[in-house]
């Protein structure tokens, strides 16, 4: 029997607090006024008095609501049929299917024993040059993409959760726009790949603190189908919404702040969620792609800057390309030698060739004379740009090789590469 | 002494506060129950009748007037044979026998041996009965993988005590007694293989600390060459992501000329950390020809694990340091990295809502970062024998941006400073550590005069290069532009280093001060060239062949004909100007 508390001492923000006994540590309850119900979680006890907070924001608690503990902590409910649903923050049916009720459970939990993890071997192929050939995805990888608000970040993440090989796509939206919401859902739709999707989906519109637990909803449900043996995909955006999240209910908490008003522990609070990402030895693996949009375009912000300290890497997204100069895969290494023989050599020479471009461009925005080497860079970066980098070029890894070696003959003199000869013997086009 | 006991009062993330009844000492550990938990914390402030606890796991489920036990011993580490080889978490748990019995998750409220119970050592005694002994010295003698590890006395006895009986040579368990030791009023105090030893008190069982002098050669050059290391010296790496902190440290881990390397992964990456404990066991020491596991001990406590252990990890990994300095051996930690450590203390002072300093960081953080480099050094043991702790700690400054509290108060401490920068990692300039703001204080392996006048010359070389970003290459004097060259130069061939490469990834000591006297060489040679093209295509040619010779075995015929090529060139060159000026 639960008991049901009346009496609410203080609300302030979206935290309330009330007198109760033999609550736990992180229980939720629920939270009945006259205007609205909503599930809360107990983030602090002192004595008798329990803090809470209100999923659906305090705006509306009477101090005379009722409270009612559900004795045990946040769950979801975990099963096949999540597959192809959309659901808010809370677990609630978004789309117009049934609740599900079985199976429940809980999120955010233990960490992976580092002794249990296995160093990743797999490439996630995209069908997206600049990340094949240039900086691969590998299974279990955490990457984010550094984007400022207005890039098309999300186009690309469906994009790739469209074509990447995967079981399991999760996407987690934080924030969201609804617009970018019903995008998701009609490219994920439309394409068939929802069958094999779950969506927990945050709107700007909705709740703060229902924003909060969108990640941890979503690792919790990919960690159950990677368990089982499923290669699952997790999309969170936008990472920066969750940090701001953070930051209003521990400034409403009267948290010290740190840095820019975010809460000390912003480091150890996304890497929690980030080190989810994990190649289960004989099961399946989570690999996580994450927009961090960059207030200002600013790298050294707070959030993209712990986050680059956390994750394995980033993509820049600048100007709708992904930028090859500033984004690196961190663990290319240990599937780009396994492709195909020129894969190394290609990735190498055709950057460097790229950085020769942009140095010549800036000499020729200066006036400077261009001789005949910085015609053909000239000739080399527009086709590089126009084929290689733009976000619609859609060919697989081998092709895109192949392209490589095509831009380079039409370009340059195979000497003028500076690639070893046994390489230039096997792949210069003749 | 029957233990005191308390009840939760207050739940605020890892941090209990709790009512007890009896005596309570600060930094004691406590266990609370959480079901069928028992949940291991550390007393972190004591006010009245109150204790603030933080919790070492997740917090969630606990509730108001849960049982809290205290120990009243606080938090330790176990010593003996038996360390080497291992991975453990912050607080000493061995992580594949956690995995072997709990899967694939840390399941919080696990707790284990740190040191196998039932594995039996060949003891061999080195004192006889009625001899005198102090804190600290050694009883006998077990075989530990490569090494002799020494059997002491504890090193928290007071004065000095007599053996009153020592066992045999033979094979024990770790918690055998192997000597008893009696004082002048009687008291006996047993030595048994393995002691437990507080982790936040430095072990002081030595004779003397000493200053270090002798270079600990880590092989890579820009660090023996220009920013040397010392064996029982502190150095920092700060720098910001991605310029290749813990590629260096493990570099570092590998070639180090020391016995026994401790990694203490606090607050990163996991991934890295399965790289080091997948690849350890699969390379060779060059120093033994043995598995490079054989002299390691990991301890972990990454990103996602519980945030009050990470504090704990640094600790414990220097005190296992210390432990293994006892016993005469040179020992190398590795923390990784130094600002998560600060970070939890942040996050642990701003729960206890404590008046916080500069970004929040504590105001004791300094004091706290020193206290914990001052645990290193090289010291003289009661025998006369030496023994060493260098650390090695990288900074993971916010923004990357060096004036942050963490960076400045460790730069106060360390007598060594690697600052990596971001331009020199986007050039792919590795390692990137920037040879202009680097200093150290200690002694390089080439002479002080030769470091000097190649740092004179980088300096200039960059001013140069400054410049002539303003006035173009046109702009200026041929002498300049050759000095730029030479400064360009021995930055692509000495402080640059491919760490793929069998040959170049690992520069010894005798080597290192071979090929710099050439470099200083062709520094100090009076180069002559008709014009800039001519010059930067000399040293690009030269710069190809230096490469080809750091990649060159020593021992290899090719490694002579190479360098006869590079002072073939210069005296070429140096002959032409002669002529040149004499015409």
């Amino acid at each position: 029997m639960q008991k049901v508390y009346h009496q609410i001492d203080h609300i302030a923000g979206n935290v309330i607090t009330v007198r109760a006994d033999g609550v736990k540590y992180r229980d939720l309850a629920q939270v009945t006024s006259r205007h609205t119900t909503s599930l809360a979680q107990v983030i602090r006890l002192q004595d008798d008095s329990v803090s809470l907070q209100v999923f659906a924001g305090g705006r509306g608690v009477s101090t005379d609501a009722r409270v009612r503990f559900l004795g045990r902590s946040m769950q979801v409910p975990y099963s096949e049929a999540l597959l192809g649903r959309i659901f808010t923050g809370g677990a609630v049916p978004r789309d117009k299917g049934p609740q599900i009720t079985e199976n429940l459970i809980d999120i955010g939990g233990p960490s992976v024993n580092p002794a249990k993890r296995i160093i990743p071997r797999n490439m996630v192929r995209t069908g997206i040059p600049m990340i094949d050939v240039f900086n691969t995805l590998v299974e279990s990888q955490k990457l984010p993409v550094f984007a400022r608000a207005g890039e098309p970040y999300n186009p690309l993440l469906a994009r790739i959760a469209l074509q990447a090989e995967v079981d399991v796509i999760v996407l987690g939206g934080m924030g969201l726009k609804h617009d970018d919401y019903l995008y998701f859902r009609d490219t994920l739709e439309s394409s068939g790949a929802l069958s094999h999707t779950v969506m927990f989906v945050h709107t700007a519109a909705d709740p703060v603190v229902e924003c909060l637990l969108v990640p941890d909803i979503s690792l919790a449900v990919a960690e159950k189908f990677a368990l089982e043996g499923k290669r699952v995909l997790v999309l969170l955006t936008d990472m920066t919404n969750f940090a701001d999240a953070m930051k209003e209910i521990a400034i409403t908490m009267e948290q010290i702040p740190s840095n820019r008003g975010y809460p000390g522990d912003l480091y150890s609070q996304l890497a929690a969620r980030y080190e989810k990402a994990v190649d289960f030895e004989g099961a399946g693996s989570i690999t996580i792609l994450a927009a961090t949009t960059m207030p200002g375009d600013d790298v050294t912000h707070p959030v993209p800057d712990n986050t680059g300290y956390i994750t394995e890497g980033q993509f820049y997204l600048r100007n709708g390309r992904i930028e090859p100069f500033g984004s690196l895969s961190r663990l290319k290494q240990q599937v780009n030698g396994k492709t195909r023989d020129d894969h190394r050599t290609i990735m190498n020479t055709l950057i460097q060739l790229y950085s020769g471009y942009r140095e010549t461009v800036e000499k020729q925005s200066m006036g400077f004379r261009m001789g005949e080497w910085d015609n053909k860079l000239l000739k080399y970066g527009k086709r590089f740009e126009a084929e290689m980098m733009d976000l619609s070029v859609n060919i697989p890894l081998e092709q895109a090789l192949d392209l490589g070696w095509e831009i380079l003959a039409d370009c340059f003199d195979a000497i003028e590469t500076g690639i070893q000869s046994d390489l230039l013997e096997q792949f210069w086009p003749k | 002494m029957s233990n005191s006991t308390g009840r939760v009062k207050g739940v605020n993330g890892n941090m209990l506060t709790v009512e007890f009844e009896g005596a309570v000492s600060q930094n004691e550990v406590a266990y609370v129950s959480e079901g069928e938990n028992r949940l291991m914390c550390e007393v972190i402030r004591l006010r009245g009748r109150r204790a603030d606890l933080q919790v070492f796991e997740d917090t969630t489920g606990i509730q108001i007037d849960d049982e809290v036990e205290f120990t009243g011993e606080l938090l330790s580490v176990e010593l003996g044979p038996g360390l080497l080889t291992q991975v453990f978490d912050g607080l000493q748990n061995p992580l594949p026998q956690l995995a072997e019995q709990c899967g694939f998750f840390l399941q919080r409220g696990t707790y284990l041996d740190a040191l196998p119970r039932d594995t039996k050592w060949k003891f061999t005694p080195k004192v006889k009965q009625g001899d005198e002994l102090t804190a600290g010295e050694t009883v006998g003698i077990v075989p530990e993988g490569i090494f002799e590890h020494a059997i002491m006395v504890p090193f928290n006895l007071p004065g000095q005590a007599k053996i009153k009986s020592v066992v045999e040579e033979g094979d024990y368990t770790v918690s055998d007694t192997v000597a008893v030791l009696e004082n002048d009023d009687g008291a006996e105090t047993e030595v048994k293989l393995m002691q437990r030893w507080p982790v936040k008190v430095p072990i002081r069982a030595y004779d003397e600390r000493l200053r270090p002098a002798e270079p600990l050669v880590t092989r890579i050059r820009i660090v023996d060459t220009f920013f040397p290391v010392a064996r029982g010296g502190t150095y920092c790496i700060p720098g910001p992501f991605g310029a290749g902190k813990t590629v260096l440290q493990q570099i570092t881990s590998r070639y180090a000329d020391v016995d026994i390397v401790i990694v203490a992964a606090c607050g990163e990456r996991a991934g890295e950390v399965v790289e080091t404990l997948r690849e350890f066991p699969e390379l060779t020491d060059p120093r033994t020809g043995k598995s490079l596991m054989d002299r390691t001990v990991i301890i972990c406590n990454t990103s996602s694990m519980p945030v009050a252990a990470r504090e704990a990890s640094v600790y414990t990994a220097v005190t296992v340091a210390e432990y293994y300095r006892q016993m005469g051996l040179n020992v190398l930690l590795l923390a990784d990295s130094t600002s998560r450590w600060a970070q939890a203390l942040r996050e642990v002072s701003g729960r206890l809502e404590e008046i916080p300093g500069e970004e929040a960081f504590p105001a004791y953080l300094e004091s706290v970062i020193a206290s914990f480099y001052e645990r290193g050094g090289l010291v003289s043991l009661k025998d006369g024998r030496k023994g060493s702790i260098t650390i090695g700690g990288t900074v993971s400054p916010a923004g990357g941006n060096f004036d942050e509290p963490v960076t400045q108060a460790t730069l106060k401490v360390v007598g060594a400073f690697h600052g990596l920068s971001r331009a020199r990692s986007d050039a792919r300039r590795y390692p990137a550590i920037d040879p202009l703001d680097s200093w150290s204080k200690y002694v390089s392996v080439v002479d002080d005069e030769s470091v000097k006048a190649a740092h004179a010359l980088l300096r200039r070389g960059s001013e140069i290069g400054q410049m002539m970003k303003v006035v173009g290459e046109e702009g200026t004097s041929i002498e300049d532009f050759v000095t730029f060259l030479k400064a360009e130069y021995l930055d692509a061939v000495y402080l640059q280093q491919d760490a793929f490469d069998a040959v170049d990834g690992a520069t010894a000591a005798e080597r290192q001060q071979h090929v710099f006297a050439v470099m200083l060489a062709i520094m100090n040679a009076g180069l002559k060239f008709k014009s800039r093209d001519e010059a930067r295509r000399f040293f690009h040619e030269l710069t190809q062949v230096t490469r080809d010779w750091n990649r060159a075995p020593m021992d290899e015929d090719k490694f002579k004909e190479l360098e006869d090529k590079i002072k073939g060139r210069i005296t070429e060159n140096e002959n032409n100007a002669k002529s040149l000026s004499s015409d």
